[in-house]
């Protein structure tokens, strides 16, 4: 192609990301469709694909087509694999995106459509993918090596230590919020339940399909498996509307608490491969139909926005979760724009995949581009829902009211109208008793996917089918991130307990895997049962110290990128990594500040532990509560201490590095030349 | 316009296959493929059973996001 027509292309591009921008940010007074947001993504990403990630690939860390990558060097056939790039992108991508994108950018639809969709187009672009990719590249050029043995490597001991540390805490908060969206998913709702116990037997029965039959044919057991799923939610109809049925599957928030704590240690503690291992397969399969489903409904149906840009909301006072757009827009939001648990993936099992250093780019900037643009659709899916109907749904009844009248008039006097009728012919067509302070975001999504497909597929007729698909999806996905992190906290655990007893990392002792899976489903547990019991929904403090969590690893992640960046000589372009490095260190500190010292109860910990102690309330309830806020603070307290660690021990090695007072040694494997170099050369 | 045509559906076809590849990997047949191949194997229930033990330590460990 001619290189005035390229120029010419890029430029339109730019200008149709530029106009879609300037809709999205400008428009005030009137509804907008979606489809601009999906466009001023798209152009994003391209651009930042084309030129930034070019960038960064040819001069920041010079990518290099001649050198072997570990999948060739080491290649078992097992973990070390040279995959085609389009199959190591499917694979990273099915292994990063998982309900955070989801539920982040529904929550933080509180302050209007306009906030979130540029966080999430300007932290993918300039963090979360840079993070990616870097992490990625550094992971391939170390033989595969973790985050936290780069971390050991690169910066030291400290690095090392709060890595690790970091790492377990948000596998627990993560846990615990993830659970408690399921509970307030399926609480009171006969009808989701009996879809997700539904996949119990469904699940034994690929186990025995997969095993015995047809054995390792996942694809067609998982189709099969899909074709029963969906028999079970239109039977979930029938179970909701027989009043002997609907009994059993109609279970308190506290009750699918106890549940799934019991769930979450029996997968963790039993071999329960037979049902784990297919349900695995079966909620990948319905998360990639179900994104790409939303994808084709968003661009083909092309529904209105009905939220506007920005909310009141945006001076803290939110129902959702309390605190102004800085900083708790950008913790809220993680994945979808960056998230330190990629990083996690990035040196995981895809540096062991990829066959051409040059690849890096497109699984590890392009993988979570694709990322990214589901959170996209997260965004269009809860702002297409009238903003009453919204936050009906994703306040908390401590601070709506109780009853649906009580509710319906707070969210009224806030300028968002919606009445208790309404609501309750929602919660009809969608097969629900109510629809009142779902909290969590699941619901607030379904809701918004029934909405843009019964506007043409099935119609009002099939809009409680898609509701329940769409919780069903949520909520199985949910289950299998639950059990499978169980498993890796537990691991992790023995791991680390293995240094001050031998016998207690062996992952063959029964003892020692009760004990570490005891511990940490108590961890995640614990915090499950806190928001189960929290009267402002519980979701309103997990989800910001889950989302100050993950931030803080992200920069761990971008502390060890810039040490080895600037060990590479390369700390002139520092600032690749160093940007969102400080914009993170910014928000996630000052959010932590406030979590912990904010006067006001809805945001601070302490605040609202001072609130309950001066309250005049006493008991053992009060006595909990207090001590949750508490434990809360410091958890933030605790994380937000050794992330300062890391990066003061970051900052003296980059300094010393920088005057020449320590030696520039990166610990790369050393350089060998690929046989797969005519392929790209 | 036949040559057009032709690598049109060639490159259909590459989509395709590149797909199922990718969906092979995801559901671990990829894997499963290589292990008989590793192993000398013919697929049988006792040799999926033994891929399930191989894999299992290996995927237990596996992170995935959130």
């Amino acid at each position: 192609m001619p290189k005035y027509l390229r120029f010419l292309i890029w430029l339109a591009v730019a200008l149709l990301g530029a106009l879609s921008l300037a809709t999205i940010a400008l428009h005030r007074g009137e509804q907008i469709n979606a489809l601009w947001l999906v466009i001023a993504a798209f152009c994003s990403y391209t651009l930042g694909y084309r030129f930034y990630s070019g960038f960064i690939s040819a001069k920041v860390l010079a990518l290099d087509p001649r050198r072997a990558t570990p999948a060739e060097r080491l290649d078992n056939g097992r973990d070390f694999v040279p995959t085609n790039k389009w199959v190591v992108f499917g694979h990273h991508f099915a292994a990063i995106a998982g309900p955070g994108p989801l539920v982040g950018p529904i929550l933080a639809a509180q302050f209007g459509y306009l906030p979130g969709t540029l966080w999430v187009l300007a932290g993918a672009v300039f963090g979360g993918c840079v993070q990616d990719f870097v992490i990625l590249l550094f992971s391939i050029r170390r033989d595969g090596k973790s985050l936290t043995e780069m971390a050991r490597e690169e910066i030291g001991k400290i690095g090392g230590f709060v890595a690790y540390v970091a790492v377990i805490s948000i596998i627990v908060i993560l846990l615990g919020v993830a659970a408690l969206i399921v509970v307030n998913a399926l609480k009171a709702s006969p009808w989701g339940t009996f879809t997700i116990a539904m996949t119990i037997p469904i699940a034994l029965l690929m186990g025995l399909y997969l095993r015995q039959l047809r054995p390792g044919k996942v694809l067609e057991t998982s189709i099969m498996g899909f074709v029963l799923v969906m028999l079970a939610i239109f039977g979930g109809q029938w179970a909701a509307q027989s009043p002997s049925v609907a009994g059993w599957f109609t279970l308190t928030a506290h009750t699918l608490a106890v549940v799934i704590i019991l769930y979450g240690f029996a997968a963790s503690a039993l071999p329960v491969w037979l049902l784990l291992a297919p349900r695995d397969y079966l909620s990948t399969f319905v998360k990639l139909g179900t994104i790409g489903l939303l994808a084709l409904g968003i661009i083909g149906l092309h529904p209105v926005l009905h939220m506007p840009p920005l909310t009141r909301f945006v001076d803290g006072s939110g129902p959702v979760f309390a605190g102004k757009i800085f900083p708790f827009a950008f913790i809220t939001i993680a994945c979808g724009a960056i998230s330190g648990f990629h990083s996690l993936i990035s040196s995981g099992t895809t540096p062991k995949l990829i066959r051409r250093e040059p690849e890096a780019r497109m699984v590890g900037y392009g993988a979570m581009l694709a990322e990214s643009m589901v959170a996209i659709m997260a965004t269009v899916a809860a702002c297409v829902l009238p903003p009453g109907t919204y936050f009906a749904i994703n306040s908390p009844a401590g601070v709506v009211g109780k009853g649906p009248e009580a509710a319906a008039a707070t969210i009224s006097n806030w300028g968002f109208p919606v009445s208790a009728p309404e609501m309750h012919a929602l919660a009809q067509a969608v097969g629900e008793q109510t629809l009142y302070n779902r909290t969590g975001g699941a619901p607030a999504f379904a809701v918004g996917m029934a909405h843009i497909f019964s506007n043409s597929l099935g119609g009002q007729a099939l809009m409680a089918v898609w509701y329940h698909f769409a919780i069903m999806f949520e909520a199985l996905f949910i289950l299998t991130v639950l059990d499978a992190g169980t498993r890796v906290g537990r691991f992790m655990l023995q791991d680390a307990l293995s240094h001050i007893w031998k016998p207690l990392g062996r992952t063959s002792w029964y003892p020692s895997i009760l004990a570490t899976s005891g511990l940490i489903v108590g961890a995640w547990g614990y915090f499950l049962w806190q928001g189960v019991k929290d009267p402002l929904g519980g979701i309103n403090s997990l989800w910001p110290l889950f989302g100050i969590a993950n931030q803080l690893l992200a920069i761990v992640a971008l502390c060890v990128a810039t040490t080895i960046l600037v060990k590479m000589h390369r700390a002139r372009y520092g600032a690749v990594t160093l940007a969102p490095l400080a914009w993170l260190v910014s928000v996630t500190f000052t959010a932590s500040w406030h979590k912990m010292f904010d006067p006001n109860p809805r945001i601070g910990f302490l605040a609202h532990a001072r609130q309950l102690a001066s309250s005049g309330a006493s008991g053992a309830e009060v006595t909990r509560l207090v001590f949750n806020d508490r434990l809360d603070a410091l958890v933030t307290a605790v994380l937000l201490g050794m992330v300062s660690l890391v990066l003061i021990e970051s900052a003296i090695l980059w300094g010393r590095v920088l005057l020449g007072s320590k030696p520039a040694a990166v610990q790369e494997a050393p350089f060998v030349p690929t046989r797969f170099v005519e392929e790209g050369a | 316009m036949r040559n057009r045509a032709e690598r049109c559906r060639r490159r259909l076809s590459e989509a395709c296959t590149i797909l199922l590849a990718t969906m092979r990997e995801i559901f671990d047949e990829a894997a499963y493929a290589r292990f008989l191949g590793r192993q000398g194997l013919a697929s049988s229930p006792e040799a999926y059973a033994e891929f399930l033990r191989d894999q299992e330590f290996a995927k237990a460990r596996r992170p995935r996001c959130c």
